[in-house]
Formats: structure tokens, sequence, C-alpha cells
């Protein structure tokens, strides 16, 4: 076997197996998994850039489906092909399949097991620790931007999602249309000098 | 043909769910429960308690949960490749969509602009899980403040941010620091 066949077939592996690892541990919603997605693929093994994976969880969100499934779909396709959306996908659903698959033979005794629900309460602590740190990595990098348009964006999306309870994708679009104004702008300007 | 209407039905919660977990419940309750009557309401309220504490998205839970109690190990597949089949096609369609518009500078200024609202979105999501630990509910009560929970999160905190600590084993230890200390307490 060539080496480059060994290595796309390493890359697949170690994409499965860190899409199946994240999907086993990552409780909670859809930015839960695209926080530690970012946490592996961009600070470990360097196979995204940042800036690409702020895109593909824009991208993950505004489409139909589950955020994660969406997200895994965008890595695996970024990383290795039409082969790497597979294995990232599967390694992305094979977890909670399982999981809810024996779950739902013991549900009772499994919810109403108080050492469990302690648990959970501690490990969403540690969530919550994990996500604000992304966060924090990655405000200080708009806040590096030094363009008051992204600082008005950052904070508008956040009172109005957080605050106000507006649907996300609301957000995005508007996201979307003072992009498309800014490039408007920008291209009209080039043109009058 | 119970595959098949479980894989049609699952096809279309994962087509019309668009903004992931909570968006995704209604459209289940209507397939599922009052539609297909596959599962009880009092079993659909176990599901989404179900589909809170374990890993993954709700609508893979949703789909394995109802497609093995209607159809076995075969109807949790038929129900949560449907799930997933309409994500797989779109999905696929925007990543050569922007693989294709991404060097383009109308692309790149759209892009730039979306990029501040993500960390927005990102940054309401720890904060309300935060919020969830820390008061036991999304309103700030003074009264009923747990510190065990505000006390692991600062740790694990300082634990990732200043020492690049492994961030599934820090929220692995948070779950057992947390049952060991409340069993010492009580």
């Amino acid at each position: 076997m060539t080496t480059a066949k060994q290595n796309k077939l390493k890359t697949l592996l170690k994409l499965f197996t860190s899409t199946l690892y994240i999907s086993a541990f990552t409780f909670g919603g859809g930015f839960v998994i695209v926080t530690f997605m970012k946490k592996k693929f961009v600070d470990e093994l360097h196979w995204i850039d940042e800036k690409e994976m702020l895109d593909i969880t824009a991208l993950a969100q505004s489409a139909p489906g589950a955020i994660a499934v969406n997200a895994a779909i965008l890595v695996g396709w970024n990383v290795a092909g039409l082969p790497g959306m597979i294995v990232a996908v599967l390694g992305t659903i094979i977890p909670p399949m399982v999981i809810i698959g024996v779950i739902s033979l013991f549900y009772t005794a499994f919810a109403a097991n108080k050492y469990v629900a302690l648990v959970l309460k501690g490990m969403q602590a540690g969530v919550a620790a994990v996500i604000l740190d992304v966060v924090c990595g990655l405000g200080l990098k708009v806040i590096k931007t030094k363009q008051w348009i992204n600082y008005l964006v950052m904070i508008a999306a956040f009172v109005a999602t957080f605050f106000f309870d507006l649907n996300v994708i609301f957000v995005i679009v508007a996201a979307l249309v003072i992009g498309v104004v800014k490039a408007l702008i920008i291209h009209k300007r080039g043109l009058g000098k | 043909m119970i595959y098949l209407q479980l894989f049609l039905s699952f096809l279309q919660i994962g087509l019309f769910s668009i903004g992931g977990g909570y968006a995704a419940m209604p459209l289940i309750q209507a397939q599922v429960v009052e539609k297909n009557s596959w599962i009880t309401m009092d079993q659909f309220t176990d599901l989404v308690t179900i589909a809170e504490m374990t890993p993954g998205p709700i609508a893979v839970n949703a789909s394995t949960f109802v497609g093995s109690s209607v159809g076995g190990v075969l109807g949790a597949f038929a129900a949560t490749f449907g799930c997933i089949t309409p994500s797989i096609v779109i999905v696929s369609l925007l990543a050569f969509a922007y693989k294709r518009f991404k060097g383009a500078s109308v692309m790149e200024s759209v892009l730039a602009t979306l990029r501040p609202a993500v960390v927005a979105l990102i940054a309401g999501a720890g904060i309300s899980i935060l919020l969830n630990v820390v008061f036991g509910g999304q309103t700030v009560n003074f009264d009923a403040v747990n510190f065990i929970g505000l006390a692991l999160f600062a740790v694990a905190f300082i634990l990732i941010r200043k020492f690049k600590v492994n961030a599934i084993l820090v929220m692995c230890l948070c779950g057992a620091a947390n049952l060991i200390i409340n069993l010492i307490i009580s």
C-alpha cells in the first residue's frame, strides 16, 4: 500500500474516533458539540482553521436538521471529502443511538437515580466552563479585528438571542444582510476611486 | 411497512427542524404522538428528559427511542437514517457552495460579519448552561445559589483556560467531584 493511501486511512480513522469521542461526551445542545469540535479539530489537530470552524457553525445552524450532525457533515467534507463525511456522520450518530437504545430498556431506574443526577449536574458545570473558554478565545479575536461593525453585530446578536429569545435564524439572516450591505458599500467605494 | 413509515416521518422531522435542539421538539411530538400514536405523551415527556441527560442531538435520540420501541433495532435505524438524510443532502450542497465561493470578496465580507454573531450565539448557550447550574434555572435567584456548582465551574474554567487541560477530562472530573462532594456533605 502506498503511503498516501495509508495517510488517508489514518486521517479517516482519526476523524471517526474523534467524532465518536466528542459525540459520546457532549451533553446538551448543538453549540456544545460545536465547541468541542473546535477544541479538537482547530486547536488540537489543526485540520481546520478557526475562521472555517465559525463558518461551519453558522452553516450548521442555518440548515435544517440537528446542528451536531450538520457540523459533522461539514467537518467531514472539509477534512477528507465524501468518505470523511460518511465516517464523521457515523461517528456522531453511533454514541447516541447505542446509549438511547440501552437506556430505553431501563429508563425509570436511570432517571430516578440520584447519583446519576449528581454526576450529570457536575458535568454541566464543566460544560459551561468549556464553552465560555472557547467564547473568550473567539471573542478576543473579534475584538482584535478593531472593526466597530463586528463589535456591534456581536453585542446585538447576544442581546437579541439571550435577553429577547429571538430565533437564531433571524440573527444569522440579519448578520448576512449586514455583510452583503457592507460588501456592496466597499465595492462602490472601490469603483468611485 | 412500519420501517418505511418511520423513515418518512423522521425524514420530515429532519427536513423541517431548523435551528436544532428544541426547534425539533414540536415537530417530533406532532409526528410520533399526535399523527402516528407511536408513543404516548407521557413517554414523550420521558424521552425529552432522557435526551437532556444523555449526549447527542435530540432528533437522533428521539428517532432511536421511537424507532426501537416501534420496530426494534431495524426501526431505530430506519428512523435515524430518515432523520439525517435531509441534512446529508442539504448540508453537503452547502459545503460545496462554501468551498466554491469562499475566496470571493462578497462571500468573505458576509462571512466576516457572520462570525461575531456566531460567537455571540455560542456565548448565549454557555451562559444559559451556567445559569442552570448556579441558579437551577434561567432566572437569577440569590436565595438558591448552588455554590458547589459555581466552584466547580470556576475551577474547571481555570484548568481549561490557564492550564489547557483536556476539556472532556475536565468535564468528567466535574461530574465525579460533584457526586463525591455531595456524598460527603449529606
